[in-house]
């Protein structure tokens, strides 16, 4: 089924341009479910189709998908909600990020997406008091493992992952956007200081402070998983904001690279540009999915893979860290 | 992939591919009957596939996957692949589907309207289903009823029917005619062995019924009936729906529609003859 089909770029053409999917055969549109179901963009996929001509069992997969995804936006907002609720007393801003940002501001890259996880930023020097309030309003140690909650506590951007008890939803608390122990290190304060303040009290990054959060996310941290999505969420918001001044702010968090190659990515992935030099590989790894919703290209998905780890640590400590994990079974 | 099949089960569509020739060689043989997913695009896409390419030879091991995974799902061995076929789509149901409210329940049907079983694991929903399918009822579904929100009316998703242990011997005794798929023995679950459902069943499966009664059978105590209130009813309906947090306020909608129209019942019993004759009698006072 699909044999044309050799990767998800299929699926990136159908959310930049809807239009293309006219004429699918019933194998092309089950390759693109199946895809877009694998890179948690179904729901995605199913407001930017809707109302075009299509089978009636297509129409009623994606009618599902939106329902789906309009379950999961309110069950985003209600998570935040409790955690606002946990952390009124807590004398400190509470910037919601990634997911639960667009769909608390209303943005276009909040429409259809898929939310697992409430990640929020606070400043640093408020993490304790952060810690207790939460712990106090029901959210438990999801990893009580000694090694993992002082590796996380030392090195991490964020606190070791918390669960709430009763609801079962998981919230990452962080306190800056990329591991302590990366080469580049954000400047927190800066982005916390120009966040935007919400209606309900939460605030999000600025514009450019997401932009710069879901490329750093994306190119400069972790292996490129789920990283079609990331780079959907990057091409809807510079289509809403544009670039004044990312470039700039860009370098002054030292990310003007990654934001560079997200610009070229969005360019390539969901325009009419051709990929060059390192960039082609990116675009390998970032559509590396075939009909059947499974992961292909294994040794590109491993050379991310080791290249992630290769940027958050130096290569002694990452010799340590390894030996423990492997140590520990 | 390697190996491929398609068939639609009730308003659902599925694939399955496999790494594997033999279940899905089981899968044509077991679903001839059914049609194909409607327009030819299924609703799910569930995959068998070996973890490592020699786990396809080498003590070859089908590990389940497919457009909804369980992170730690155990793989089953290549001879048990039916069963792996079955239990991912299953999955797909439980953790995908939202056109409807998925109550884990046997169900079956007569004069338009239909019964729904529901329980633990060994309380008999397969069992009563099937034995009541022998005495003239309309099969609907050994394992999921679907309940249409936006109706209120109960979906049959007549799969093959999955039947472990003591029930197999009491399903073939009963359906002598049956065509069943390989006994597979010491499964996880213990013995299974799939029967095919009968052809009215199949005939039937786009036909949907209004729910009349909904029975909590428990198997092995004296016999006993007892009402079930609207209250207890509705939450022991929410803790056998796998997906009732997901649909929200449809769902919330639907469950306390359906506790509105339907008698809660009940029903101990001691074997299946007994159930059966209790069963009628709840129903013949309906």
């Amino acid at each position: 089924m699909g044999e044309a089909v050799t990767d998800a770029r299929v699926l990136a053409r159908a959310l930049a341009d809807p239009a293309s999917v006219v004429g699918l055969d019933p194998d092309g549109w089950t390759t693109l479910l199946a895809m877009a179901r694998a890179e948690q963009l179904i729901g995605t996929l199913a407001i930017r189709l809707d109302g075009l001509a299509m089978p009636a069992a297509v129409k009623a997969i994606l009618a599902d998908a939106r329902a789906a995804a309009e379950h999961g936006r309110r069950s985003a907002l209600w998570e935040a909600e409790m955690a606002r609720r946990a952390l009124a007393a807590v004398d400190c801003p509470v910037i919601v990020l990634k997911g639960t940002a667009f769909v608390a501001a209303g943005l276009a890259a909040g429409q259809g997406r898929s939310i697992g996880d409430l990640d929020i930023l606070v400043p640093r020097a408020s993490l304790d008091a952060v810690e207790s309030a939460l712990l106090a309003a029901g959210w438990e140690w999801v990893k009580p493992d000694p090694y993992d909650d002082a590796y996380y506590r030392r090195w991490m951007h964020e606190l070791p992952p918390l669960i709430h008890r009763e609801r079962d939803r998981m919230i990452d608390v962080h306190h800056t956007i990329l591991p302590l122990t990366a080469r580049i290190t954000p400047d927190a304060d800066a982005l916390i200081a120009g966040s935007v303040l919400l209606e309900n009290g939460l605030r999000t990054l600025s514009p450019n402070g997401m932009l710069i959060h879901a490329a750093a996310h994306l190119f400069a941290d972790g292996d490129l998983a789920g990283g079609l999505r990331n780079l959907w969420d990057i091409r809807c918001l510079l289509d809403e904001f544009g670039t004044d001044g990312l470039l700039e702010e860009a370098r002054r968090h030292g990310l003007n690279r990654e934001i560079a190659r997200s610009l070229r990515l969005v360019a390539t992935l969901f325009g009419d540009d051709v990929a060059r030099g390192v960039d082609c590989f990116y675009a390998r790894r970032l559509t590396a999915r075939d009909g059947w919703g499974r992961p292909t290209r294994p040794a590109t998905r491993l050379a991310f893979y080791i290249r992630s780890h290769w940027l958050r640590m130096p290569p002694t400590m990452l010799a340590r860290h390894l030996w423990t994990k492997f140590r520990k079974g | 992939m390697r190996h491929a099949f398609a068939v639609r089960i009730g308003p659902v569509g599925f694939r399955i591919g496999s790494d594997w020739r033999a279940p899905i060689a089981h899968l044509e043989t077991l679903y001839r009957d059914y049609p194909k997913p409607l327009d030819g695009v299924p609703d799910f896409t569930v995959r068998l596939f070996a973890r490592r390419p020699w786990r396809r030879f080498l003590r070859p091991s089908v590990e389940i996957g497919g457009d909804y995974m369980l992170p730690d799902a155990a793989p089953l061995p290549l001879r048990q692949g039916l069963l792996a076929a079955e239990m991912a789509m299953n999955l797909q149901m439980a953790l995908g589907a939202r056109r409807y409210l998925l109550l884990h329940a046997s169900a079956v049907e007569r004069d338009g309207r239909a019964l729904l079983m529901t329980g633990i694991s060994g309380a008999g929903k397969s069992t009563l289903a099937t034995l009541l399918a022998a005495k003239g009822w309309r099969f609907m579904g050994d394992e999921f009823a679907l309940l249409d929100p936006a109706t209120g009316l109960i979906h049959a998703f007549p799969r093959l029917i999955s039947l472990k242990n003591e029930a197999i011997a009491a399903a073939e005794a009963a359906c002598p005619d049956a065509r069943m798929g390989p006994l597979m023995p010491a499964t996880p679950k213990g013995d299974i062995r799939h029967m095919v459902p009968d052809a009215r069943a199949i005939a039937a499966m786009d036909v949907p019924a209004r729910p009349a009664l909904l029975v909590f059978p428990r198997h092995g105590f004296a016999p006993e009936i007892r009402s079930v209130q609207p209250g207890e009813a509705f939450v022991r309906m929410t803790q056998a729906s796998t997906n009732y947090v997901a649909l929200g306020e449809a769902g919330f909608r639907a469950l306390t529609g359906l506790i509105g129209d339907v008698s809660s019942v009940a029903v101990d019993y001691p074997d299946g003859a007994s159930a059966i004759e209790q069963v009628e009698a709840l129903w013949a006072k309906l």
